[in-house]
């Protein structure tokens, strides 16, 4: 945990876990489709569902996926920016189960190239958040560093070449966890980085034998990396 | 960040060096920034409080109705002379309120740990700062400090209402406050963390249990007492008097108790105050 983490962020109220941490994982989520959203169907878990709506919860979420940062004074009024951009959405209720933290959403995406992204996140307190999956599959992750997800078969090797990758790049791993369904079934690693991964490698990688996807999280906004189809 | 109160202590010791300097220098190396970077970023941040304070609009009203206009009705108690427990407690409420306030409004203001609890710390530091005229370098220093504690506690217990009920946020935001009073007063580490012990003893158990759901009641006002309770705490640290409980252990009980807190009881406006008649019955108002 970082000291501007503990006195900050700034943001606009009234909640740090129900609206600064919504607005991050929508924002986090809107990076990881990597494009504009045009569609979203949020679903809200625990006490997202019951206390979400006093605290702007739903207003933060829709400010996240448009891309604003925690202390955006336009918060308040996402709805109706969201109209504006031609971001559509609806909200539901959806049970996570005992397990998941209290302040949990999923998130089902469509980009404005009908890119396809499911999430689940959890705002956990503080206005700091956990990504815990990315379409089905475990993940677990901040969204503070640039994080790359790779998605592959349970196999030897795989580890290695993404690593190899990461450091003829100068890419440091930051932090790295890999869990898999059973062995020899879907695995999935989780690397966050220190740098920015270049785009180039990371389409090498789609290519690899065994890999099923790869998604990627840069921390640089999807509207300020123009004409980049990731 | 540290997981122990008594570590920071023992470097400041053995580096002769002060609380806050052992924070900034974790935190430069964590952040690839040089200390004089990290100090710049914190006077940022000490002026969005100062900021958020001195944007408070008096006329404004939540949503619900609920919160609003109480930092100027006892601004116009202290003009007239009518409080009871003098003129700085008063400033500090008054800080305290119009920070939370504005936060109930969807304003901007800093999380300090949270937002629930971001009147606290700028309550105390403020009043200190216009009634010893301290400087803004100074008051980050002081930042630093609540930081450092914030970082304990959040590694130890928790710093989310609804893991660790009202005492993880409304509960630290005083003892960080408290830590960094005593900083001020020119405490050493020890009395740092003694400040931040008593603090935070004090408001062990207190339950998340707002009204609606919403960060509105008891919060806007718990946080008066979040501050005046870290400025007493700080007060008797200064005096010599020491809790007997060691400080990194009164932050192991308040995990303790917060994880066998009902839930009910955190955030989830399921308990206490919130299934009260009147409460309630304001939660069914919001729902229209």
């Amino acid at each position: 945990m970082n000291v501007f983490e503990i006195i900050g962020p700034v943001m606009v109220g009234p909640s740090s876990s129900h609206t600064a941490g919504a607005v991050k994982m929508a924002c986090v989520s809107r990076k990881l489709l990597g494009e504009k959203p045009a569609n979203a169907k949020i679903l809200l878990h625990g006490s997202f569902l019951s206390t979400g709506r006093g605290h702007g919860t739903d207003k933060a979420l829709i400010a996240g996926l448009l891309g604003y940062s925690v202390d955006d004074a336009r918060i308040p009024d996402s709805f109706r920016y969201a109209k504006e951009e031609g971001l559509t959405f609806s909200f539901g209720a959806i049970n996570l189960g005992e397990m998941a933290h209290p302040n949990s959403a999923k998130l089902i995406l469509t980009g404005v190239s009908g890119k396809k992204l499911e999430i689940v996140a959890a705002s956990i307190g503080g206005g700091r958040i956990r990504i815990e999956e990315i379409d089905g599959l475990k993940a677990n992750f901040s969204g503070d560093y640039p994080t790359l997800i790779v998605h592959n078969q349970d196999q030897p090797g795989h580890v290695a070449e993404v690593t190899t990758m990461l450091q003829h790049h100068f890419v440091n791993i930051a932090s790295m966890q890999l869990y898999r369904s059973r062995r020899g079934g879907s695995a999935v690693m989780v690397l966050e980085c220190d740098q920015e991964i270049p785009e180039e490698p990371r389409k090498w990688l789609m290519h690899l034998e065994g890999v099923t996807k790869v998604t990627y999280l840069s921390l640089i906004d999807p509207e300020e990396r123009e004409g980049v189809n990731v | 960040m540290y997981n122990s109160l008594e570590k920071i202590c023992q470097i400041a010791k053995e580096k002769k060096i002060p609380f806050y300097q052992v924070i900034i220098s974790d935190n430069a190396k964590e952040d690839a920034l040089s200390e004089e970077q990290e100090m710049e970023k914190m006077l940022v941040v000490f002026r969005a409080m100062k900021d958020a304070d001195s944007k408070y609009d008096p006329s404004l009203k939540s949503a619900s109705n609920m919160a609003g206009t109480q930092a100027a009705k006892l601004m116009d108690a202290k003009e007239s002379g009518r409080l009871l427990c003098g003129d700085f407690v008063a400033s500090v409420a008054i800080h305290a309120l119009k920070t939370a306030e504005s936060n109930a409004c969807m304003k901007r203001i800093v999380a300090a740990p949270t937002a629930g609890s971001c009147g606290v710390v700028p309550a105390v530091l403020l009043s200190i700062q216009e009634r010893c005229g301290l400087s803004d370098e100074k008051m980050a220093e002081s930042l630093f400090v609540a930081a450092g504690i914030g970082g304990v506690i959040a590694a130890r217990a928790s710093l989310s209402g609804a893991e660790g009920g009202c005492q993880a946020e409304i509960g630290s935001a005083s003892a960080m406050a408290a830590g960094a009073a005593a900083y001020l007063a020119g405490e050493s580490e020890e009395g740092i963390i003694q400040a931040c012990a008593i603090a935070l003893k004090g408001l062990l158990g207190l339950a998340c249990d707002p009204v609606a759901g919403l960060v509105e009641v008891p919060c806007v006002k718990r946080n008066v007492l979040g501050a005046v309770n870290a400025l007493t705490a700080a007060d008797m640290a200064i005096a010599g008097i020491y809790s007997q409980i060691p400080p990194d252990q009164i932050i192991d009980a308040m995990g303790t108790i917060g994880h066998v807190m009902s839930p009910t009881l955190k955030e989830t406006g399921e308990g206490g105050l919130a299934v009260t008649l009147e409460g309630l019955k304001r939660r069914n108002q919001m729902k229209m």
